[in-house]
């Protein structure tokens, strides 16, 4: 009994001491509670020397969080509550949330900095005069191959991953849009399209990559490609990029024929509470010193074109990271598709998983 | 009287808020489409897709599968920790790998599974060559039974622990050999355990996902797959729901073929 209330007392004790320690760190920031503005970004997504650069400089105290999925943060947002000023979704989700209008239009006056993004990258066609958004990175769907294991030759188109040499070689991404986009391209379709028919066509052709498919994952795909378990990988540039600093083996390719375009893009969410900051921050972020700083911690490549210029020329000059201009034109973006398609790609797909044997 | 009521609200509410009303809400839910109309469609759309069915099969197949090889792990496991001096330090060994994170876990595995990794060390070491060990359908059994042995060594040690020494002794002093005493005593005094085991292990391998990803390479599809990918993806909650409806139905079947089993063996006692 002695030994029981003993350690109820220690655990009471232990409780309070933690709930006064949070109490003190919350006061903490509290103090600079107004002067506070929240980035909502995907995980390891800025180099943190450039948080501690804008904290300094305008004096704002920067609250740093993150997702994992576009769809995860957008369930967030969606469901109110949250002060995020500044969040950064892909492209097609962009267009989602402009649609359920959770995101405020931008004041392009205060804005200066804008005119250093690339034109190609401005304008897009999921965010027309960019309204709302201002991109951050961009990046491609592509091959990762391992020269150990494979001739580069081999693997330069998506057509050339059904070749029955890769037997059992071939790692895919667990997403519905990305496994389709490759399929859709090889039959020279678009990989926005709401055709059932080039749907099944498509899905009948994946069925026939099955016995060189060896696994269907996400993230784990940058470990196995790094331990040599698979010759090949359809994979993000962003991906790619880290898998290759760690196995020097691997490379990275954008098939000339055609791929997925994508940009994660800034946009100020209408429940922002410091939109003056998210401002400051954006332009921050697109100052060419800057950009081009982050660029080189994160790895993926930049639509801002004076940071570009700023870049060491080993990594402009890598075409698997910015693609020549012959194989750019051939390149989508996705788009936001009503949700009964996005369901019949998934139903396609699990459906293709499902036979994946 | 009263005091009894009042100490029953916490439960009480608990149950309402985190039990019944999450059910409702599952059961409510799979009733509506994609645009918000209600509509029994989903049902319909289970039943008539050969995917769905199909998977609903490989669901069941492999949470059997799971189940049998653990079951025939832990039984002999915790008949002979039941004999030993120290049994509670040697069940805590056998308990400890579920104090560590589920993923971790599973990661730990792909470590030893790739092909560079210590299984395959050693099988070249040894001169078989190196295999390929991860996202097979062994690999995957391995781990899933890995994981869930805890979840049936512990009730299954539990029964034999509470038999009482003396019906076996009586047992032999009857006549009985070791073989029978096994199987007319010890067999199904345990059994309630046995079926506490199954329903611990075969209700959460129904539903297994993440590990039909990372060690399956999601060549092994079951219908916790087909969930994730209804409410994270394809945002069709209705869809998702309606899977979850028939997973909750097949786990009251396994509760009551069960479960029956266990009021007559205590009839019998």
């Amino acid at each position: 009994m002695k030994k029981l209330f003993a350690a109820t007392v220690g655990i009471l004790a232990l409780c309070l001491l933690l709930a006064f320690g949070d109490y003190a760190l919350n006061r903490q920031t509290n103090q600079s509670g107004r002067r506070t503005v929240t980035i909502y970004n995907w995980g390891d997504y800025v180099d943190p020397a450039l948080i501690s650069k804008f904290e300094q400089q305008t004096g704002y105290h920067v609250d740093y969080e993150t997702f994992d999925s576009n769809e995860s943060m957008l369930t967030k947002i969606r469901q109110g509550g949250t002060n995020y000023d500044l969040v950064i979704p892909s492209e097609y989700t962009v267009q989602r949330m402009k649609r359920e209008h959770l995101i405020a239009p931008l004041d392009h006056r205060k804005l200066p900095n804008l005119h250093y993004i690339d034109p190609q990258f401005m304008n897009r066609s999921f965010d027309p005069g960019n309204r709302y958004s201002v991109p951050y990175f961009w990046g491609t769907l592509g091959i990762i191959y391992n020269d150990q294991m494979v001739d580069g030759r081999d693997v330069q188109h998506w057509s050339q991953l059904w070749n029955p040499r890769l037997k059992n070689n071939v790692m895919l991404i667990d997403s519905a849009r990305d496994v389709f986009a490759m399929a859709l391209i090889t039959q020279g379709d678009s990989v926005n399209t709401t055709n059932y028919h080039q749907l099944r066509k498509a899905q009948r052709h994946l069925k026939q990559l099955t016995p060189n498919v060896k696994a269907i994952i996400a993230d784990e795909m940058k470990m196995y490609m790094e331990q040599n378990e698979a010759a090949v990988g359809v994979t993000y540039s962003g991906d790619a990029r880290e898998m290759m600093s760690v196995n020097h083996h691997l490379h990275y390719v954008v098939p000339s024929e055609g791929s997925n375009i994508w940009f994660d893009n800034m946009v100020i969410p209408k429940a922002a509470r410091n939109k003056a900051a998210a401002y400051q921050f954006i332009n921050f972020m697109l100052e060419p010193a800057n950009a081009a700083q982050n660029a080189r911690y994160v790895g993926y490549a930049t639509p801002n074109r004076k940071a570009k210029q700023l870049l060491p020329k080993r990594v402009t000059a890598d075409r698997a990271f910015y693609p020549p201009r012959t194989t750019m034109k051939h390149l989508q973006t996705y788009r936001d598709l009503p949700l009964h398609v996005l369901g019949e790609y998934n139903d396609l797909f699990l459906e293709f998983k499902m036979f994946a044997k | 009287m009263r005091q009894k009521v009042f100490f029953t609200i916490p439960y009480t509410l608990w149950i309402l808020l985190f039990v019944i009303a999450p059910l409702v809400l599952i059961f409510y839910q799979s009733f509506f489409n994609i645009d918000g109309q209600a509509t029994l469609g989903n049902y319909a759309t289970y039943l008539t897709s050969r995917v769905y069915l199909k998977m609903t099969l490989n669901s069941v197949w492999y949470a059997f599968l799971i189940t049998l090889v653990t079951l025939v792990i832990s039984y002999p496991t915790a008949y002979v920790l039941n004999r030993l001096p120290n049994k509670q330090f040697w069940l805590l060994l056998v308990i400890l790998p579920t104090w560590i994170n589920l993923l971790l876990k599973t990661y730990a595995f792909i470590g030893l599974f790739s092909q560079t990794g210590t299984v395959n060390q050693f099988l070249r070491f040894v001169g078989l060559g190196s295999h390929q060990l991860l996202f097979t359908d062994a690999s995957f059994m391995f781990v899933a039974a890995y994981i869930e042995i805890p979840f049936m060594v512990l009730p299954i040690f539990n029964s034999l622990a509470e038999i009482n020494p003396s019906l076996i002794n009586a047992s032999k002093d009857l006549g009985a050999s070791q073989w029978q005493t096994f199987t007319k005593v010890v067999w199904p005094l345990s059994l309630p355990g046995v079926k506490a085991g199954i329903q611990a292990v075969f209700i959460p391998s129904l539903s297994l996902f993440m590990i039909t990803r990372l060690i399956g390479g999601n060549r092994v599809i079951t219908l916790g797959t087909a969930i994730e990918e209804h409410f994270l993806t394809t945002q069709n909650w209705g869809m998702g729901s309606t899977i979850g409806v028939i997973l909750i139905l097949a786990m009251f079947i396994v509760m009551f073929i069960t479960g029956e089993g266990r009021q007559k063996g205590g009839h019998r006692e």
